[in-house]
């Protein structure tokens, strides 16, 4: 699989190599004695050609992969809405799992409640689970909405949640108005970004039927939003405030569908709320009369885009998240042709500034091979980053790519962005596979940079190659939530963070004979 | 000095009024006052390890995660599958810091997260000949993997799939141990069946399966150990230093090896009482072993359990254990002496999993602190026997409390820690509450014997007096409402 590369070596690889060694160590008669380093170091078996096909043949056992499961997406979607409560109707140890996880990312408190179904509801069904459930949650934790998913073990012994929710209000434990929404996520199908999605559409559709409004798009100008926007399953906090701060330069009006950065990025005052911004309830049927939506996750927000375009007749513009400033300048033309409105100056000017830092870095990136892992979206975001500034994606692994948008596969997109570039051309897209497969991608074709989740650390440090850390979840590093990673200033985030894992490996590397204090 | 009894009665009552009134009735049978009465009736009152009311954000998991998450994950020469959909494994993937020496991937399987990833047709047509494949992959991917276990996830029993068959035959075929655990996450009430599940397989196709071609009479076991931030390590090294000869370690840093030939100890030595008793029970049945509970949280418990351990050997073990207390004492005095005046009389309120409530009082203690309320996620009624004893009259003991409990019973309380678990923590840190995380150490550690208790006592004293506490601005309203309690 590997390619026949011309290797330039950097000073620490070269003065490092037999003959500059053998030179100092000549020199060494006129100094004190130095030992000689041991350098030999078989490669193991697994780190060999051999063991890479055997581990891409296997076919059924899956090893380190890139995804978790639909509910941990639905409840993230859930906690973008405002005072709602995610209700995961099954049994409760999946519940405490998705509410440990996504805490460990963003090192935020996850309300969520659960049905707790034990053996007895596997044989006669999670309805009374359910219906005491409403009662509880809603009286201890008063949520204006609940938005309930499922389980594999409620989808396995096929629990009809419509018909649950509907004897519910007939029992009276919930009153007639009060709104639940709800989808099926079932943990064999798809992964975390289905379960968002499925959860968002969930929420827009049964919002958007139960107000009675009708659709009237273009209209919304008048009573409040142009534009609609959606940013899916965004591990980033970071990046809502950048959206917003890109939106308000254009000044438009907007709607962001599904805004979880307020549950995830809460402020410490003594006092512990539950609930914090979120979308408001009031604002979803109003979206359907906007000018149009914007969609920053095309291949996460299929199911989503296709309700919106077709229910309330919209122009949906999907993209995938915008990285880098191709990504951005896209997602800038989108919002303009949408609203109508020119870009704004500041800007212009502010995607100027950030040029300029990517001129003044990127020699130390130009020619960097890297792995890349993500979901889809942030996938094509990431590839396009790298090679506009010169980095060379060479092993691209996507868990959850197999997706489409508009009939063309994640895997397609992929490759003919890559094919775009000569930067791209060293680059294989592997759709489906796990970490232990980069992990024999690594060794035996190695890079300079791995940027991916905590999870790939593991492969990273067998291979030895420093480990950006981008997407979700990041669990090993602090903040990096915060800091938007989309728009020109996630650009510039981004590039400081690869610049700077690059710089950090000069001096990491430094042989002892050069102390570049001036980069 | 104890607790106000009836003040803390109300406190209760006060908060469970919020509920329903179905589901108040059940949540009243889980907290208990702790009285004169209490303390040698154990549980008069006290309900436990029953199912949890439906939505009330309970702090439980499933035994999936009392079996694979706890007692099989840290057995780091076999490989675990997560049998079933993607996520179970996906979430307990390296989350427990369960410590292990050996190379990742090569001869230690701790950190990996191996699954079937079940799709629509694997439940349509079950997972049996996947799951056989698998096996036969496992070999290839791993030639040192020393045996298989099968952790069934909830789809895997809902459709009957016959994962016992299926190890058997590989096991035949493959010549290695391979363990069908039936684990699925909707059995039982919490994490506690999957431990006690998880034992069961270990008896039926581990224990007894090897020998250990030299015994002695020194042989001990250290079982209910998970080696969380290496606690099994600090451990270890005590017992060693006694004299004793550790022959097995469950199931931290734990072999196949040391499950096959523990049966040969003279003695079980059991930390984790909650999550392993099944075994030492079946171990004093099956081979005569005879086994004591130990707690090596904070020097008073270790003192204590030091000496009743070596007071089941001969004089040359009780004269190396004086020895060894001697040699340590001065350095756990100084840490008491530097830590106590700055921890003396803080209230603390904890909730944890099925041991540490009770097992980390005395090292609270040791530092100065009250523990005002304890509670237990998953604990049955003998842990509510050895509890009430232990604490003070008017602690609160409670059984499941939910987050909401929690919350107003800290605030209420006006508590100076809580220790829980990550889903708790950054709860109480919005609330300006200091927190420790009691599950797995919040990524610090060990907590166990001489060694663990410095660290304990530094990170409590980190978390308590940190000034960042201080810098949270609260809420006119909330301090109006402090002021009125």
């Amino acid at each position: 699989m590997s390619k026949d590369r011309l290797d330039i070596p950097d000073y620490n690889t070269l003065f490092s190599e037999h003959r500059f060694v053998e030179q100092r160590l000549n020199k060494q008669q006129f100094e004190a004695p130095c030992s000689e380093q041991e350098t030999a170091e078989a490669l193991a078996y697994s780190q060999s050609a051999e063991y890479m096909e055997k581990n891409f043949n296997r076919k059924a056992v899956v090893i380190n992969p890139h995804k978790a499961c639909q509910p941990l997406g639905s409840i993230m979607a859930a906690l973008g809405f405002e005072k709602t409560l995610p209700f995961v109707h099954g049994s409760q140890g999946c519940n405490s799992y998705f509410r440990s996880h996504l805490s460990r990312h963003f090192k935020e408190p996850t309300p969520a409640v659960s049905s707790s179904m034990t053996e007895d509801a596997a044989v006669f069904g999670g309805m009374s689970n359910l219906i005491d459930g409403l009662e509880n949650s809603i009286a201890l934790y008063k949520p204006e909405m609940v938005a309930l998913c499922t389980t594999c073990m409620a989808e396995v012994i096929g629990d009809d949640l419509s018909s649950f929710i509907g004897n519910a209000r007939q029992k009276g434990v919930i009153s007639e108005d009060f709104p639940v929404a709800f989808c099926n996520t079932p943990s064999f199908v798809g992964s975390h970004i289905t379960g968002y999605d499925s959860m968002l559409k969930g929420i827009l559709s049964y919002l958007y039927e139960r107000s009675g409004l009708k659709a009237a798009p273009g209209s919304g100008e008048e009573t409040g939003e142009k534009l609609n926007v959606m940013l899916g399953f965004e591990p980033y906090t970071g990046n809502f405030t950048e959206i917003r701060k890109i939106l308000d330069a254009f000044d438009t009006k907007y709607t962001l569908l599904g805004d979880h950065s307020g549950n995830y990025d809460s402020p410490a005052t003594g006092e512990y709320e539950y609930y914090y911004g979120g979308t408001k309830l009031a604002d979803v049927p109003l979206a359907a009369n906007a000018l149009g939506t914007l969609s920053l996750q095309k291949y996460t927000l299929k199911k989503t885009q296709d309700f919106i375009s077709e229910t309330w007749k919209q122009q949906v513009s999907a993209l995938s998240t915008p990285l880098g400033i191709a990504g951005t300048d896209k997602l800038l033309e989108a919002i303009s042709e949408l609203t109508g409105l020119p870009i704004p100056a500041s800007l212009l000017e502010e995607r100027g500034r950030v040029v300029d830092a990517l001129t003044d870095s990127h020699p130390y990136l130009h020619g960097k091979r890297v792995a890349l892992v993500g979901d889809p979206d942030l996938l094509i975001g990431l590839i396009g980053f790298c090679m506009e500034v010169g980095m060379e994606p060479v092993h691209i692994v996507c868990s959850n790519g197999d997706v489409d948008f508009n009939d063309v596969k994640f895997k397609e997109e992929a490759e003919a962005l890559l094919a775009s570039s000569p930067y791209g051309s060293e680059a294989t897209v592997y759709v489906g596979n796990d970490l232990w497969h980069m992990r024999s991608l690594l060794l035996t074709d190695p890079v300079d940079l791995a940027i991916g989740s905590s999870h790939l650390k593991f492969a990273a440090k067998d291979a030895v190659v420093p480990l950006i850390r981008v997407g979700f979840p990041i669990f090993d590093r602090h903040h990096m939530h915060r800091y938007p990673i989309l728009g020109y200033q996630g650009a510039l985030n981004l590039l400081s963070q690869i610049v700077n894992t690059v710089l950090d490996e000069l001096d990491r590397n430094n042989s002892g004979f050069n102390y570049d204090l001036v980069r | 000095m104890g607790l106000d009894i009836e003040a803390n009665k109300k406190l209760v009552e006060e908060v469970l009024e919020a509920y329903p009134k179905k589901a108040k009735k059940d949540r009243e049978k889980h907290f208990q006052i702790n009285t004169e009465e209490a303390q040698t009736c154990g549980t008069c009152a006290l309900k436990s390890n029953i199912k949890s009311r439906p939505g009330v954000m309970t702090p439980r998991g499933c035994s999936y995660a009392g079996s694979k998450g706890v007692v099989w994950g840290p057995i780091k020469d076999m490989v675990h599958i997560s049998h079933g959909p993607i996520g179970c494994g996906q979430y307990s993937w390296g989350t427990r810091r369960n410590y292990a020496s050996g190379t990742l991937g090569i001869d230690n399987f701790t950190a990996m997260q191996v699954t079937s990833d079940f799709q629509e047709t694997d439940i349509v047509f079950g997972g049996d000949k996947k799951l056989e494949v698998i096996m036969r992959e496992i070999t290839e991917m791993f030639p040192l993997a020393k045996g298989i276990s099968v952790q069934s996830e909830c789809p895997v029993g809902l459709i009957g799939d016959d994962i016992e068959a299926v190890s058997k035959k590989m096991s035949k075929e493959l010549e290695m141990p391979i363990v069908p655990v039936r684990c699925e996450g909707f059995r039982g009430v919490s994490q506690s069946l999957g431990h006690h599940i998880a034992n069961d397989a270990i008896r039926d196709f581990v224990l007894g399966k090897a020998d250990l071609a030299e015994t002695g009479p020194y042989d001990v076991n250290i079982i209910g150990d998970y080696n969380i931030g290496g606690d099994a390590w600090a451990s270890r090294i005590l017992l060693e230093e006694m004299g004793l000869r550790v022959i097995a370690q469950w199931s931290g840093d734990g072999t196949l090896n040391e499950l096959e030939i523990a049966h040969k100890a003279k003695l079980n030595l059991i930390h984790c009482h909650r999550s392993m008793n099944y075994m030492v029970e079946h171990m004093e049945k099956a081979y005569g072993i005879p086994w004591m509970e130990y707690n090596f949280f904070g020097p008073s418990k270790t003192y204590e359990s030091l000496r009743a351990i070596a007071a089941l050997f001969d004089e040359t073990i009780q004269e190396n254990c004086e020895k060894m207390i001697a040699k340590h004492k001065p350095a756990m005095d100084a840490i008491i002496n530097k830590y106590k005046p700055r921890l003396e009389n803080k209230k603390v309120l904890l909730m944890i999993g099925g041991l540490r409530s009770r097992h980390t009082i005395g090292a609270y203690e040791d530092l100065g602190m009250d523990i005002v309320a304890s509670g237990y996620e998953f604990a049955h009624k003998d842990d509510y026997e050895k509890t009430f004893p232990m604490m003070k009259e008017g602690t609160i003991i409670m059984d499941d409390p939910t987050a909401y409990e929690l919350e107003e019973l800290a605030q209420k309380m006006n508590v100076d820690l809580v220790g829980s678990g990550v889903k708790e923590k950054y709860v109480y840190h919005k609330m300006g509450v200091p927190f420790r995380q009691m599950h797995s150490w919040d990524y610090s550690g060990p907590y166990h014997g001489f060694d663990g208790f410095k660290i304990f006592a530094k990170d409590m004293d980190m978390t308590v007096n940190s000034p960042v506490w201080n810098l949270i601005k609260k809420k006119e309203t909330v301090q109006k409402e402090e002021a009125s309690i």
